[in-house]
């Protein structure tokens, strides 16, 4: 007989090893399947995880592609792990990325075709006072009316995306678009451009914010006392109220940091990368982000790692599909495996196997 | 730093042409927006792609990417192509355009072709399809076979090419029964089965005995086979196997002429920018077969429509036509212009709702 035994302390060293071990998992499993597809495992492994790094011909584009790939990840992920550690789970980062994009976009195309220097960080305020503005909705519900955040948040997500869908082929589309949906195209306008800071490395604003957003997340979680009632209340919130925490003000704050920093991600993504403000310019990154979060530990180092390794499993299936033909839906499930075997492997940090006739 | 990115691309370009001159064969690529199976506008971008690997053989080395979203990640997914030295690379979806432009700007040596957009450089070429022609056969057999006079339309977006088709299906509907009237539904997405599904039902549901969709998946077929007497149309493919009802007929793409034309003209280094917008007459819309469903009369006066279309005697937007609030738009016998119906954001007379804005 085989029986799982809860751990009295969830195990520092499994914490550790899961995600390695989710990794190595996902490599052997995702081999078998693109060996029952037909095509060589090894080389498809490799095309994933080393090529985009080291492969001399993309290498050398692809490298910088994976800082612009993992920068909102990243940068929405950390601002989400602020809450999930709190036990406040706002699913609608997608939500508030979208809003954040449209609010900086909306705010200087008002101003077009301004060339003033203050343009920009004018549009980077914007963009996340636009994300918090739509986290707070969630926020104030539940500190005023008690109502579910994972809800409100997730399905104020379709609320942003019909409202996107609307503003793109109505009030922001380009005058110049022959009435095709679409902004303008931001990369051709100088002053509202998020351009790259240094020529093909990739690192533009939101990668900036998002390494900032990673340090500040740091010292919150270790030196401040915030950080200290953050996760004193998602640990132990009958704790965290004797202590004195005042649980509405937690979801105030954790609710609005993270829109906050979706927000940005957003408006950094719509100005830079993606260019324009489109029917469908945001590639999901809200929720691929809660998979970073959870990937990485909710430790903004880890996030920093998993946001990494998102990247590559994003621009590595690309380059899989391209040389070797796989499906488009094998690296989905690839991807989809990551998180499976993450989570499965969890187990482990919580409870040990014990052989033989257990006491239950 | 305009300079430098300048010369850094220029550095990445001669890597690239050298690695096409290291090889004989042509490589085409090509960039789906949806999944090669969707039985749809991919599958039937994907059917051209294999039509040109049969006809030019050993010559040519064909790659695709599938499932490429608009935006941030195309224009890497259309780098990533050319640096692998493809020599044309065909992107096969409207919010592809920007991108395009942009990588083919860094890849002078490297031929674009992108579908439905209107931007081009001397290596970016357009193509498109007249799908309005074959909208206007659709609704005049739906104006013909609706007992209920409602017409379900699942729209995409909100582009031209879309409002086109509405206001041609609509023309032709309200021609032969003037008492038709069109209900349009938004489904802001290309494929999305689930979402096409729900639609369809919701417009049966409110009494439409006609579906036409400007959507790729077949689920709306399935939906309307479910409801029974419903009838519906291929849309890009055939979707025969929807046949005899409740699809009637189809509009289907055919790009292997073109996709085969253009790659060997690469072939030969005698491609050029071109802006093409082909229709019935040419191939590249195809009317599927019109089943048994359909009367003897009302297939013989659509072939006809069709005929004459092809034959280039009959302009499906000819005058007179007002705009949806009523001010004239073409007058007796005037027909549209190409600018006109590129540009196409207004409904015509007779519609109701407003193009979303």
């Amino acid at each position: 007989m085989i029986h799982l035994e809860k751990r009295p302390q969830p195990s520092q060293v499994w914490t550790v090893i899961t995600p390695v071990l989710a990794v190595i998992l996902t490599m052997i499993v995702g081999g078998m399947m693109f060996a029952a597809l037909g095509k060589p495992p090894l080389e498809a492994i490799r095309t994933i995880f080393w090529d985009p790094l080291f492969h001399p011909q993309f290498a050398g584009y692809s490298r910088p592609q994976l800082l612009v790939k993992a920068g909102p990840l990243i940068l929405i992920a950390i601002g989400l792990s602020v809450g999930f550690r709190a036990g406040i789970w706002n699913i609608g980062a997608e939500g508030q990325y979208i809003m954040g994009a449209i609010c900086g976009a909306g705010a200087s195309l008002a101003l077009y075709p301004s060339d003033s220097i203050l343009l920009f960080p004018m549009m980077v305020i914007a963009g996340a006072l636009g994300g918090w503005a739509w986290s707070m909705i969630p926020a104030i519900l539940k500190t005023k009316f008690g109502t579910n955040e994972i809800l409100v948040s997730l399905m104020l997500v379709y609320v942003a995306e019909s409202i996107l869908a609307s503003v793109s082929s109505g009030l922001l589309r380009n005058p110049d678009g022959m009435g095709f949906p679409g902004s303008r195209n931001f990369q051709q306008w100088d002053a509202a451009a998020n351009k790259e800071l240094i020529a093909n490395t990739g690192m533009h604003w939101g990668v900036v914010f998002a390494l900032i957003a990673v340090i500040a997340a740091y010292v919150l979680f270790a030196r401040h006392i915030r950080g200290f009632q953050i996760r004193l209340s998602g640990e132990a919130p009958r704790a965290a109220r004797f202590a004195g925490v005042n649980p509405n003000r937690i979801v105030i704050f954790c609710l609005g940091t993270a829109g906050a920093l979706a927000g940005l991600a957003g408006l950094f993504e719509v100005t830079g990368p993606a260019g324009q403000i489109s029917i469908d310019f945001n590639s999901g990154y809200g929720f691929t982000a809660i998979i970073v979060a959870f990937l990485g530990r909710l430790h903004p180092v880890g996030i920093l790692l998993a946001g990494l390794l998102m990247a590559l499993t994003y621009i590595g299936g690309e380059l899989a599909q391209l040389m070797l033909g796989v499906p488009g839906a094998s690296i989905q499930l690839f991807q989809g495996m990551l998180l499976f075997f993450l989570l499965a492997t969890d187990v482990f940090t919580n409870y040990r196997i014990r052989f033989g006739q257990g006491a239950a | 730093m305009k300079r430098r990115t300048l010369l850094a691309s220029a550095a990445a370009l001669s890597l690239a042409a050298g690695s096409a001159f290291a090889q004989d064969k042509v490589k085409a690529g090509f960039i789906y927006v949806g999944p090669v199976g969707d039985g749809g506008w991919t599958y039937e971008h994907d059917q051209g792609r294999k039509a040109v690997e049969a006809e030019l053989g050993d010559a040519v080395e064909t790659v695709y990417q599938e499932s490429v979203p608009e935006g941030a990640d195309a224009e890497r997914a259309i780098t990533q192509m050319a640096l692998s030295g493809a020599d044309i690379i065909f992107t096969t979806s409207f919010g592809y355009m920007d991108p395009t432009m942009n990588v083919a700007a860094k890849f002078p040596d490297v031929k674009f072709e992108h579908a439905t957009g209107f931007k081009r450089a001397d290596n970016v070429s357009v193509y498109s399809a007249r799908f309005y022609e074959g909208r206007a056969i659709q609704g005049h057999i739906a104006g013909k076979m609706t007992k209920t006079n409602k017409v379900g339309y699942i729209a995409s977006f909100p582009i031209p090419e879309v409002i086109r088709g509405i206001n041609s299906a609509y023309l032709h509907a309200k021609k032969v029964n003037p008492d038709v009237e069109f209900s349009i539904v938004w489904a802001y997405t290309w494929f999305d089965p689930a979402k096409e599904a729900d639609a369809a039902r919701a417009l049966i549901d409110n009494g439409a005995d006609v579906i036409l969709q400007h959507t790729d998946s077949t689920a709306p077929q399935a939906a309307a086979q479910e409801a029974g007497n419903v009838i519906t149309f291929g849309q890009a493919s055939d979707m025969a196997e929807f046949g005899p009802v409740p699809r009637v007929s189809s509009i289907i793409d055919n790009w292997a002429p073109y996709y085969i034309d253009r790659v060997k003209a690469v072939m030969d280094g005698t491609w050029e920018s071109t802006d093409t917008w082909d229709g019935i007459s040419t191939g590249m819309v195809g009317i599927g077969e019109i089943s048994s469903a359909v009367p003897a009369d009302v297939k013989a006066e659509a072939l006809a429509l069709k005929d004459a279309i092809a034959a280039g005697e009959y302009h499906p937007f000819t005058g007179p036509i007002n705009k949806q609030d009523g001010t004239p738009w073409l007058a007796e016998g005037e027909t549209a212009s190409d600018g006109d119906l590129l540009g196409m954001n207004f409904y015509i007379e007779g519609l109701t709702g407003d193009v979303p804005n």
